[in-house]
């Protein structure tokens, strides 16, 4: 990945509309218990980080896969608002297109 | 009954003060011009953003004691075992100390950058270390080798700690949180920074230090990435281009710092080394002065009558530092009292 | 850059380097590819700096392309390195100086492996025995001939006709050097300066009056892995090393590239001219591309040979633009002449790629 040329656009929209977000530290608990993951290849922990480096395709890729049953709120030690979180790219895809 | 007391960091200075509480006499040693050892390189100290010069001036303070013997820019050059339980210490000023115990309070020495060639210090201009950074926080300004206000920098975790090719397989333990530290003192300085911390594991272990991380993330957007730092390369702006692996993401990243700060571990220094060879105390494998035992006999060695405390056994924090120095006076009182009772009678 | 930094890595990784009675054992890449250097190589120690040289016409290859492949077990490769040690004593020698950067680094393996295993050895010396009648004993010193290059750099400047620099403006010539990987990066104290900051080749260029170049690729593979590089479905991940070494390198305006490995030396030189076929891009000034030198060609450049009986018409990337610079007088008319003079015919001339 190149940190300098990527498009961290979305990621500073990111942090700024979902400020917990900022707060993960990868533990992968969200990815684990999430209803998607386990039936499908959507890793959440992935895709988050992924946009936050700058590489948004993923997301935009396969975000819809979320199902919003907010599992993954539940498990977070770090108190990241997941369901925020993704609610917060999904805008941003949505606007983007 | 008096102790001679090799170096005058934080744990020398406490460990002196507490047994001159007792009635001991005390010999105080210290090669340099202050007392402070590291401590005279720190701007300010975590968990509370304490300056360090305050710590310091509480610890010199307490030196001003009928009991203490402070004897500055003085080295131990000679340090014996003589018959009759007592210890001999020549000093470079070309006297000799007598003693009934000694406590060898020499603390760490930072481990040499250099040696881990592929970071480029003292090679790139915008590489330093965690020490040299202080040094900036001191003076208040932190500006590239150009002269300009870095946009990005990046902090590497574990140089010269954890690496098997330095032969140190030991974890230095307070780098994280300095790095945590220094992170926020940055992000104090330059509100509109990029900054990012390139870690291995985050080890987070006192009161109050992973709150602090937490804290970084969320209210100072302080960056971390797991990922070591393979190389450094610079390009002709004397930035300098890293080289990490993002592994929670399972890719390698490339990204460009304006500086990079060096979190270099601790080693034994070479005044622990020294001590251990002449009086023949035990070194643990990290090179650091091995307690006689973990858990009941810290302060002790190998050697009776031959005390530790601080970081000459291993590296601790100040907290640890100055408690495991009162216990040292705890130890060392108790001992004196026992053995000098005996050899009276 | 802090140039004491890096004086301070180099005192650190200095190796021991035989005086005289070189075994040279050649290369088979650098043969193929640039015969004129190994004969340039020859003529230098041998008459500008008066040492005894010899080779074997019974030399074979190393089966380090084989071996490297998993084509050639190990015991196979051992042993063929044996009857080379065997070759080299039966001639009376003991200091060893390999042409190839990979063979140096399978002597230094092998060197290394039977030092902390005594038992392969033995096997070794008896399959030698089984298949060749032959004995051998092991190198006193295992040197690479641009190592003996570099030991020799300041006797052979007291003999340059000409430096690295602009005759035209005075300006010492802008160097990237180019080490192969398996000089220091296996075995780190066998290299001079060490992996990080190698220092043989950049201490010639800086003996010879030229300016070595430190860009951010510089300890990047040129992609010369065998087993990359031999199957053609891979082939453009071998390029594509050296095509981010080119674009690395390209800020710095180098004035040419040199390599101590004959596989790097060729693929630097090679690719330029395939990168600029798949994409039309070209390095270095005015689309000529950045030519690129072997170290041998280098000295022999400073000493005063002329380029075409050194093959410097072999190379892909023109060399002119770099010799009008230095200063070297040369016919461009005998550039395809063999060497009674007849025409050998000029070679196609690429689609984005200048040539002279």
């Amino acid at each position: 990945m190149n940190y300098d040329k990527n498009d961290k656009a979305f990621a500073a929209y990111l942090a700024q509309k979902a400020p917990s977000s900022k707060l993960c530290i990868g533990c992968g608990g969200c990815t684990a218990t999430c209803t998607a993951g386990n039936l499908t290849e959507f890793n959440i922990r992935k895709l988050q980080m992924l946009v936050k480096r700058g590489e948004n395709e993923e997301a935009c890729k396969s975000l819809y896969k979320c199902m919003l049953c907010g599992k993954c709120l539940l498990v977070c030690p770090r108190g990241v608002d997941t369901r925020k979180m993704i609610l917060a790219m999904s805008e941003y895809i949505h606007r983007q297109s | 009954m008096n102790v001679a007391i090799i170096g005058a960091g934080p744990a020398g200075c406490e460990a002196a003060f507490r047994l001159a509480e007792e009635g001991i006499q005390v010999d105080l040693i210290e090669k340099e011009n202050v007392t402070g050892g590291n401590l005279n390189n720190w701007y300010q100290l975590f968990p509370d953003r304490k300056y360090a010069g305050e710590l310091n001036a509480i610890l010199r303070n307490q030196l001003n004691h009928p009991q203490i013997r402070l004897h500055l820019n003085t080295e131990a050059v000679r340090m014996e075992r003589k018959g009759k339980g007592k210890f001999a210490v020549q000093l470079s000023d070309h006297s000799l100390l007598e003693c009934d115990a000694l406590l060898v309070t020499t603390g760490f020495k930072l481990f040499d950058a250099q040696r881990k060639e592929e970071y480029g210090y003292g090679i790139y201009d915008n590489v330093i270390t965690s020490v040299e950074l202080e040094n900036k926080f001191m003076n208040q300004q932190l500006t590239t080798s150009t002269g300009e206000v870095p946009q990005r920098i990046g902090f590497i975790h574990c140089v010269g700690s954890r690496d098997e090719k330095i032969c140190n397989y030991h974890c230095s333990k307070l780098c994280c949180i300095t790095a945590v530290k220094q992170a926020i003192e940055v992000r104090e300085m330059l509100p509109e920074a990029e900054i990012l911390c390139f870690y291995m594991d985050m080890r987070m272990f006192g009161p109050g230090y992973e709150e602090m991380y937490r804290e970084a993330q969320e209210k100072y957007n302080i960056k971390f990435v797991r990922g070591r730092l393979s190389e450094a390369s610079e390009n002709q702006n004397k930035q300098i281009i890293i080289k990490a692996e993002d592994t929670l993401i399972g890719k390698p990243l490339r990204m460009t710092l304006d500086l990079m700060v060096l979190m270099v571990g601790m080693e034994a220094s070479e005044g622990s080394k020294k001590a251990a060879t002449q009086l023949q105390l035990k070194q643990a494998p990290n090179g650091f002065i091995q307690p006689a035992d973990p858990h009941y006999g810290n302060n002790r060695t190998n050697e009776e009558g031959i005390f530790i405390a601080g970081c000459s056994s291993a590296p601790m924090n100040l907290t640890d530092t100055l408690a495991d120095a009162r216990s040292a006076a705890t130890a060392l009182t108790q001992w004196l009292k026992h053995n000098c009772k005996h050899k009276n009678e | 850059m802090d140039l004491l930094g890096k004086q301070q890595i180099w005192k650190e990784y200095q190796k021991e380097i035989a005086d005289d009675n070189f075994f040279y054992a050649r290369s088979c890449i650098r043969q193929t590819f640039f015969p004129g250097s190994e004969w340039a190589y020859l003529d230098i120690l041998r008459n500008k700096l008066h040492k005894n040289v010899v080779d074997d016409p019974r030399h074979t290859t190393c089966t380090g392309i084989g071996y490297h492949s998993d084509v050639v077990p190990v015991e196979t490769i051992m042993t063929v390195v044996a009857r080379h040690f065997a070759l080299m004593t039966e001639a009376g020698y003991e200091n060893l100086t390999p042409s190839c950067i990979t063979s140096f680094g399978i002597y230094t393996e092998i060197l290394d492996t039977w030092e902390h295993h005594p038992e392969i050895e033995e096997k070794i010396r008896e399959f030698l025995w089984k298949a060749t009648q032959r004995e051998f004993k092991k190198p006193r010193n295992l040197a690479h001939t641009s190592d003996i290059i570099y030991k020799f750099r300041n006797e052979i400047a007291a003999q340059a006709v000409r430096l690295l620099k602009d005759v035209h403006t005075g300006r010492p010539l802008r160097g990237v050097d180019h080490i192969g990987c398996h000089y220091a990066k296996m075995f780190p104290s066998k290299g001079i300066g060490g992996a990080e900051f190698p220092a043989v080749l950049s201490g010639m260029i800086e003996a010879w009056g030229g300016e070595p170049v430190d860009y951010p690729e510089r300890r990047h593979c040129c992609g010369f892995g065998f087993r990359n590089y031999l199957v053609m479905a891979n082939r453009g991940f071998s390029v594509a090393n050296s095509k981010k070494k080119f674009e690395s390198m390209q800020p710095y305006e180098p004035d040419f590239i040199v390599a101590n490995c004959p596989g790097c030396a060729m693929f630097l030189d090679k690719w330029q001219y395939t990168i600029s076929e798949m994409e039309g891009t070209t390095y270095g000034k005015d689309g000529y591309g950045i030519p690129v030198l072997t170290y041998e060609e280098m000295a022999a450049l400073v000493l005063g040979y002329d380029p075409w009986e050194i093959g410097l018409q072999m190379h892909q990337v023109s060399v002119e633009p770099l010799l009008d610079k230095m200063g070297v007088s040369y016919d461009p008319d005998k550039k395809y002449c063999n060497s009674r003079g007849e025409s050998l015919g000029k070679p196609q001339c690429p689609t984005y790629l200048k040539v002279k």
